[in-house]
């Protein structure tokens, strides 16, 4: 099909408790109307097929791929994504501020939808083992850090364990061990 | 032997983990990775891609897809391809044709006449957006005759069918294993000879940000803007000058936030190259190419489709006599060069051990693949395959795969050791990380443990592999990195790097670096990278080089700004420069603290009061340093271990312990090492048990999703658990990279766990990745 035969469609949704009214094709993903015409960019696509979880965000607090929904379907919606994620003055959330303690990010790609997902699944659920960590964070993809600095992000945010992220390990995991060897002859 | 030259102490930053100042943007949103800019004006590209692996391109016809309201230019490789000069990378250097050394792929960026992969991009396909300009490829008519396509390893070798018709044979690059009647005769007298054949499963980097860039030449200025998701801003710069003719000054590239390169963005790849060529033709407004993720896995380059076959000669101790190793490489149809790492993986084979004699031989071939690339760990088949054959020797003579890697381990009474391929390790501690990670494990503990689960029909396995990674290699353009480091007015510093933000922290452990060094708070050190206009020439970001090279670059820098304050210091508090102390942005004279001036002070006199400055002294606060490795390889070295459980029934492997002792020599932040080394380990887990890019008989790939190309997720990953030795290197501030190596030693610590695991039932080892549960089971269904 022809796209000059595609007739916009008009959309007004809240986004981060704004409203905004998005007029576009019928076929553009939630993903790509946040990042084009809202330009919230901090939704990354990753994938645009629903694997990554790069694109997650909240509608009417739900966290859901926005590269599996089209705009279209969001009048009415209340979205919030990454962006909206802090704390109101700006400072970083739970979540987020456990990210950083713990290293739960590198290249930072795929972080805003860990920090969407997580956010989410520890609203509904404080307090849970590692095991449901693992699995709630099963469908965000991430290349870097091996998930070790994440889950240790998701067990800080939940039971308040320690800040530093070498020394903050469950007791499942073993603590670091060092040794100096200052010279050898 | 001794530790060498001036090595730092652990200051009040360096060996901190301290946490990375890059993260409350990218933890908020507010990342600027290539796609988040949007210019208005820009144009967007869709590639049209060949649907054959090999074939003769007998009709393409633009017409109709030209009519589409929005399409702005479609370009074929009739348009381009003309207007490429040159297509080299710096790293590698020149073609022989240009007078180089560098054997090269024939150079276009589309495809013209004939198709050479499934993906081959054949015409670019300009719109006002992507939605519009996928229509518009879509309605590109493109008619390919197919032909048979090359494909396999041996195969390809054998093939009287040509990838490329340019060239008179599908062998990349060789060197055939000589045949020495010494080493015969020992091979032949020898107690016991092993010989295995590896395999490696083809792997690609999926980096989480798919490649991408926004070209944007102005020919009314003669200035090209490039930004891109690049491990390298001045690469692409180079590259870009070089493809188009336009002098390499008139072009800037910048690259922000970068999600991750593993190899794949060090080198300008075909589609890059293509919008280059595009927005240089066009010459008007932004191009901009996002590749999606079915492009990045289909089209993107890759990597791990190699073998080996090793034989061991080995005495009735277990000392190992000779080796043998020949290796066989499939490099794709357009790899960056010749695409060979056999030739460096040969060079690093002795890894930890004391072999004395080693015969090499390796093959590299094109194929009618997308071309390999490098992939963290580029060299990684000589640890992964002699790490399982360590394992598979050892059970042969009937020694512990541990006491059989003791017997052979360079050990610290050996050290300067010179490996029978000529490389030198100066200090290198794998007795250490062994013991370490045995301890960690408990290995006798878990001995007990494996007994009594076999009682009871379950598998676990142990598995070890040891390593010496070749960290920031530095010859050619990798030789050296540069830091330009100035001091404002204010006393602030801002130090300029040739390197990028693609995960590695580096704002964070330079500034480490610096302010350790420069004797100043961490908070006024603001670090600079990723653009041409800004950065000093240097290689990029890889190769685990830049907490070596960038970093010695940097305390290089700090200490010769320091040494300039601090003499301005002794003019300002007339005192002797030797009684001066500097901490915290304030110099002062020791024991007398009240005897102090600030850096802001200091800064104030360099810049605005010249005539106050020690005679003969020049105003401002600048330096520019250049610090080049005294060797051409910095060694560090780890030892990984693995606990798996095997379940009989359905193949699927439990990890349940996963143990690193790592030497990277001086850490500057303990949790930035961490985190490479999970991230590494993680990569390696998942080119064993799940990642594996299947082509067909057609030379169609089979894994261009998701949920066909399967990365590691968080369930099937352990918590990872660290043991750190700290041995120095001869490198200013005694660093040693780690980047890669976490990639390297996983997949040979796993498949020996694994196949440790299959043996309590009596299963055959494994040797061909992957080792997914049909393999598994396989294994367990033959062995009856």
């Amino acid at each position: 099909m022809s796209s000059d035969t595609i007739h916009n469609v008009t959309v007004s949704m809240t986004v981060n408790g704004r409203g905004h009214t998005v007029s576009c094709q019928p076929r553009k993903l939630l993903s790509d109307a946040l990042r084009e015409d809202l330009h919230l960019t901090g939704t990354h696509v990753g994938c645009e097929h629903g694997a990554c979880g790069a694109c997650t965000v909240l509608v009417d607090g739900a966290a859901v791929r926005s590269c599996l929904l089209f705009a279209a379907q969001m009048n009415g919606a209340d979205i919030t994504t990454v962006e909206g994620m802090a704390n109101p003055d700006g400072s970083l959330n739970t979540v987020q501020q456990a990210m950083q303690d713990c290293h739960g990010l590198q290249c930072g790609f795929c972080t805003p939808g860990i920090v969407v997902t997580l956010t989410a699944f520890l609203r509904d659920h404080p307090d849970p083992t590692d095991h449901e960590i693992r699995v709630a964070i099963s469908g965000n993809l991430c290349r870097c850090t091996g998930y070790h600095g994440i889950v240790n992000a998701a067990r800080q945010a939940a039971r308040g364990e320690p800040a530093s992220s070498v020394e903050a390990q469950s007791s499942e995991s073993q603590s670091s061990e060092s040794q100096k060897l200052e010279s050898q002859s | 032997m001794t530790t060498s030259t001036t090595h730092t102490t652990v200051g009040r930053y360096i060996g901190q983990s301290v946490k990375r100042r890059e993260d409350p943007r990218l933890l908020t949103g507010h990342g600027r990775y290539v796609d988040d800019v949007q210019t208005p004006g820009t144009l967007h590209v869709a590639f049209v891609r060949s649907n054959y692996a090999r074939g003769e391109i007998t009709d393409l016809d633009i017409t109709e897809a030209l009519r589409v309201p929005g399409v702005e230019a479609i370009y074929t490789g009739a348009d381009l391809n003309p207007l490429c000069q040159q297509f080299w990378a710096t790293m590698t250097g020149p073609p022989i044709e240009l007078g180089g050394e560098t054997p090269y792929p024939p150079g276009s960026v589309l495809a013209q006449d004939d198709v050479r992969y499934v993906g081959d991009p054949i015409a670019v396909v300009i719109a006002s957006s992507r939605y519009i300009a996928e229509d518009a490829a879509d309605l590109v008519v493109v008619d390919i005759e197919p032909r048979t396509p090359v494909l396999g390893l041996h195969e390809a070798v054998a093939s009287t069918e040509l990838v490329h018709r340019e060239l008179k044979s599908n062998v990349s690059a060789a060197m055939p294993m000589p045949t020495v009647p010494q080493v015969e005769a020992l091979f032949a007298n020898a107690p016991h000879v092993i010989t295995r054949t590896f395999r490696g499963a083809r792997a690609t980097n999926v980096p989480m940000e798919p490649r991408g860039l926004i070209v944007h030449y102005d020919r009314y200025r003669s200035e090209m803007n490039i930004r891109a998701a690049t491990q390298s801003v001045h690469e692409i710069k180079s590259f870009a000058a070089r493809l188009t003719g336009l002098p390499e000054s008139h072009i800037r590239a910048v690259a922000d936030d970068v999600g991750g390169g593993f190899g794949q963005k060090m080198m300008v790849l075909r589609e890059e190259a293509a919008v280059i060529a595009a927005g240089f033709k066009l010459g008007t407004a932004p191009v901009k190419w996002i590749e999606d993720r079915r492009e990045n896995l289909m089209a993107s380059n890759q990597a791990r489709s190699e073998a080996g076959e090793l034989s061991f000669a080995v005495d009735d101790d277990g000392h190992i006599l000779a080796v043998k190793a020949d290796f066989i490489e499939e490099v794709g149809a357009y790899p960056p060069s010749a695409g060979a790492t056999a030739a460096l993986a040969i060079g690093v084979f002795p890894g930890p051990y004391k072999i004395p004699v080693l015969i090499p031989g390796c093959t590299a071939v094109y194929t009618n693949t997308v071309g390999k690339s490098a992939y963290r760990g580029p060299w990684a088949l000589e640890t992964i395959f002699r790490e399982q054959m360590m394992d598979h020797v050892a059970t042969e003579i009937g020694m512990d795969p541990i006491e059989f890697r003791r017997v052979n381990l360079i050990g610290p009474d050996d050290l300067p050791y010179t490996t029978a391929t000529q490389m030198v390790y100066e200090n290198i501690t794998p007795t250490e990380t062994l013991d370490q990670v045995v301890e960690m494990i408990d290995v006798a503990a878990f001995r007990d443990e494996q007994a009594r689960a076999r009682q009871d029909g379950r598998l676990l396995g142990l598995g070890i592999a040891g390593y010496v990674e070749p960290s920031a290699i530095a010859f050619g353009v990798l030789s050296s990195d540069p830091a330009v480091l100035s001091m404002d007015v204010s006393g602030k510093v801002q130090v300029r790097l040739g390197t990028g933000s693609h995960g590695h922290s580096i704002e964070t452990t330079i500034a480490q670096v610096i302010a350790t060094h420069l004797g100043c708070d961490i908070d006024d050190v603001v670090v600079i990278q990723g653009d041409t206009a800004t950065s000093p020439v240097g290689p990029g970001t890889g190769g685990s080089r830049t907490a070596v090279v960038a970093g010695g670059a940097a305390q290089t820098a700090s200490i010769e700004l320091r040494d300039k304050l601090v003499r301005i210091a002794a003019q300002l508090l007339e005192a002797n420069p030797d009684d001066l102390e500097v901490e915290g942005g304030v110099v002062s004279v020791k024991g007398t603290p009240q005897a102090a001036i600030s850096f802001a002070q200091l800064a104030m006199t360099a810049h605005m009061a010249p005539d106050k400055l020690p005679a003969g002294m020049g105003p401002g606060l600048e330096v520019a340093a250049r610090y080049r490795p005294p060797t051409a390889f910095t060694w560090s070295n780890a030892t990984h271990g693995c606990i798996v459980e095997v379940d009989p029934e359905t193949g699927i492997v439990d990890i349940k312990r996963y143990v690193v002792s790592e030497d990277c020599g001086q850490m500057i932040n303990p949790m930035v090492v961490e985190g490479q080394i999970a991230g590494g380990v993680a990569q390696g887990i998942g080119g064993v048990l799940f990642e594996n890019m299947v082509y067909d008989a057609n030379g169609n790939p089979l894994a261009t999703t998701f949920l066909d190309y399967l990365l590691p997720s968080a369930p099937e990953m352990p918590d990872f658990e660290y043991g750190h030795v700290e041995s120095m290197s001869n490198t200013l501030g005694g660093y040693k990279g780690m980047g890669e190596g976490g990639a390297i030693a996983s997949p040979p610590a796993l498949a020996n766990a694994i196949n440790d695991a299959l043996a309590q039932r009596g299963v055959a080892a494994l040797t061909e990745f992957p080792f997914g549960p049909s393999q598994i089971i396989d294994a367990i269904n033959a062995a009856g």
